[in-house]
């Protein structure tokens, strides 16, 4: 090994706790900010599936302007033969097609507007979480059956139960009355108010009927595997859809912007407090190397004396840093990276959080997601900053003048 | 052939209100493979006059020359590869790197000057075996006597055989015996290697090894005795 390198390793541990502190203070941070992204990305994950799992999917085939004015007359024409070929394209039963419209619902007591979409039976519950929360009755059984699932706060508001009718008033397509009576035959509860008071759900075909759709429909949901796959898929199903129309594919983030707004936000209050912590560790690896070269202001002097030019010297200050530094990086990868498995497989569920998360649409237990990104981002950072942090105490000997410096006590 | 000539240096300092001068238009010239001794009392210039022969210090006016090159007028980066390459330099207190050994601080400025890892083992190794260090190669200075401590400054002044070797109080922190050990290294080097020997001191045991003895007294040459002659 070289001399330079032995002399900047010994210097090191010429004062081992301050030393052992700075490196402790890296290897702290460095542990904090790979747990603390970890769990972060993970919980974005969360947060997007299953945001997007209750109703969204990760895309949706729409007619041009539908997503912001959701008119009647913006359709999918000839919606499920579509749907058919997006599932076959794909390889997936992960599609499902879906209508939509306003309507009055009345029971024998009370009337509310709420928003009616008509569904595929059989292929809903493959992108829609909201069949799988039926807490009361049962789920749609066929697509031409006359009967609606609710959720828990409008068959309250209503006072109905699984069993009773409604009866649904509103406009079809043409502009014409549009009127059903309807069976309740199962009530969900999602848990979010918002969509258990005002959604409900009717076979696509009875929905068809009702407002004079003649086999269109309003969106095709697609679900898939995970967020890398979506812009792959969003092409192939842009490939099925006829030539002629302007249907357009959506994807999860135009679909819901406020989602990625949300992480965003997040992301930005979260960062700023890990800058506080790196600019911390970058004063308190300043402070340890100015201490350490105005320590050695006569030592210095005298290798100056011997013809050491300050540049060189310099550069022990920098090789000295990067040293610690690496030592930091690479206890706080591992122990950070210990750390994160171990929740990981375990989870971390804070009291109190459970309220929260489901704000959010989070489980109450949330569990990190380790990645290159979450590993090494926050260290490398760290790292870059120490650099910085020496620059100072190392340009200062540039300055400094050796007979001043052999003076030096 | 001149190893160094001072033409009419000139150096103040202030101290508080006072301008002191430390160098008060001196003139010498040291010969190649001289042994020459600066006497003065304290503060009597003759650090400052080593300082500026070996480019640590610049004068306020005058002109040094070491090997026949100017060098009052050198860069920095000049002067520093000037004292790597020409000029060994040993000092009153040892200074040697506390955390090298005694091979590795010798080696530290055959590094620097970019001579090659076998060469430097190879060189280092007949070097502390002529300073009298054999077998203590591996030793800190903390675990070395002063003398030998002293002994591995000299080793690393003479490493890059540099044709001038400027000591300040070489031998204060010695005990006599030491001093005189030091002062026949330094004769033998002087004699064997035909290194210039400037040594700025008060001892007067150290005097008597000098060739030729220049006395300082306020910044000024006062007196500069042949002692063969004498």
């Amino acid at each position: 090994m070289s001399i330079v390198l032995r002399l900047a390793w010994r210097n090191l541990w010429r004062q081992p706790r301050r030393t052992w502190l700075t490196t402790g203070a890296m290897v702290f941070s460095n542990l904090l900010l790979v747990f603390m992204m970890s769990l972060q990305f993970g919980m974005y994950g969360l947060m997007i599936d299953n945001t997007l799992q209750v109703f969204t999917g990760h895309l949706q085939v729409q007619a041009p302007g539908y997503k912001d004015d959701q008119k009647m007359r913006q359709t999918v024409a000839d919606v499920l033969p579509l749907a058919d070929a997006i599932r076959a394209e794909l390889g997936s039963d992960r599609v499902a097609a879906r209508g939509w419209a306003f309507a009055l619902a009345s029971s024998e007591e009370r009337s509310f507007g709420i928003g009616i979409y008509g569904v595929e039976t059989v292929f809903e519950p493959q992108v829609s979480n909201i069949p799988g929360l039926v807490s009361d009755g049962r789920y749609l059984a066929s697509n031409d059956a006359a009967e609606i699932v609710i959720g828990k706060v409008l068959a309250r508001n209503l006072r109905v139960a699984v069993g009773d009718e409604l009866t649904l008033l509103g406009s079809g397509v043409d502009g014409s009355f549009a009127a059903a009576v309807v069976n309740v035959v199962g009530i969900f509860d999602s848990g979010v108010k918002d969509i258990d008071r005002n959604i409900a759900e009717m076979p696509i075909a009875t929905f068809q009927e009702t407002f004079f759709l003649d086999g269109a429909g309003h969106q095709i949901a697609i679900v898939a595997d995970n967020l890398d796959a979506v812009p792959e898929i969003q092409s192939r199903v842009r490939s099925v859809l006829p030539s002629d129309g302007d249907l357009l594919v959506l994807d999860w983030n135009e679909l819901q912007p406020g989602l990625k707004q949300a992480i965003q936000a997040d992301m930005g209050s979260n960062f700023f407090m890990y800058f506080v912590l790196v600019v911390l560790v970058a004063f308190s690896v300043l402070n340890t190397q100015l201490m350490s070269v105005l320590e050695r202001t006569r030592e210095f002097g005298i290798v100056m004396a011997l013809g050491l030019k300050p540049g060189r010297l310099g550069r022990l200050v920098i090789l000295e840093t990067a040293m610690m530094g690496l030592m930091g990086t690479g206890l706080g990868i591992v122990a950070g990276g210990l750390l994160t498995l171990w929740f990981t497989g375990n989870g971390l569920s804070l009291p109190g959080m459970d309220e929260m998360a489901a704000q959010f649409n989070l489980p109450a237990r949330m569990y990190p997601e380790v990645s290159a990104l979450s590993l090494l981002a926050g260290p490398l950072v760290v790292f870059l900053f120490t650099m910085l942090a020496a620059v100072y105490p190392a340009l200062r000997l540039r300055w400094q003048n050796p007979v001043e410096a052999m003076r030096a006590a | 052939m001149t190893a160094v000539r001072c033409v009419d240096l000139c150096k103040t300092y202030c101290q508080g209100d006072q301008d002191i001068k430390a160098l008060d238009h001196v003139s010498i010239e040291i010969a190649e493979s001289g042994f020459v001794c600066l006497s003065a009392p304290s503060g009597g210039g003759k650090t400052t006059l080593l300082n500026a022969i070996g480019g640590l210090d610049i004068p306020d006016s005058g002109e040094v020359y070491v090997a026949g090159q100017r060098i009052d007028n050198l860069s920095k980066g000049a002067l520093a590869e000037l004292r790597l390459r020409q000029i060994g330099f040993v000092f009153q207190a040892y200074n040697l790197i506390p955390v090298l050994t005694a091979r590795e601080n010798v080696e530290f400025v055959m590094q620097v000057q970019g001579v090659a890892a076998a060469d430097r083992h190879e060189k280092s190794t007949a070097i502390l075996k002529e300073v009298g260090l054999e077998g203590l190669e591996d030793r800190r200075p903390a675990e070395m006597s002063g003398g030998q401590q002293q002994r591995v400054a000299v080793a690393r002044a003479i490493a890059s055989k540099p044709s001038l070797v400027l000591a300040d109080e070489p031998t204060a922190n010695l005990d006599s015996k030491t001093s005189d050990e030091l002062m026949e290294l330094f004769t033998h080097l002087n004699e064997h290697h035909k290194t210039t020997f400037v040594i700025a001191t008060h001892d007067r045991r150290v005097m008597k090894y000098a060739r030729r003895l220049i006395r300082m007294l306020d910044g000024r040459i006062v007196d500069d005795i042949d002692q063969r002659a004498a």
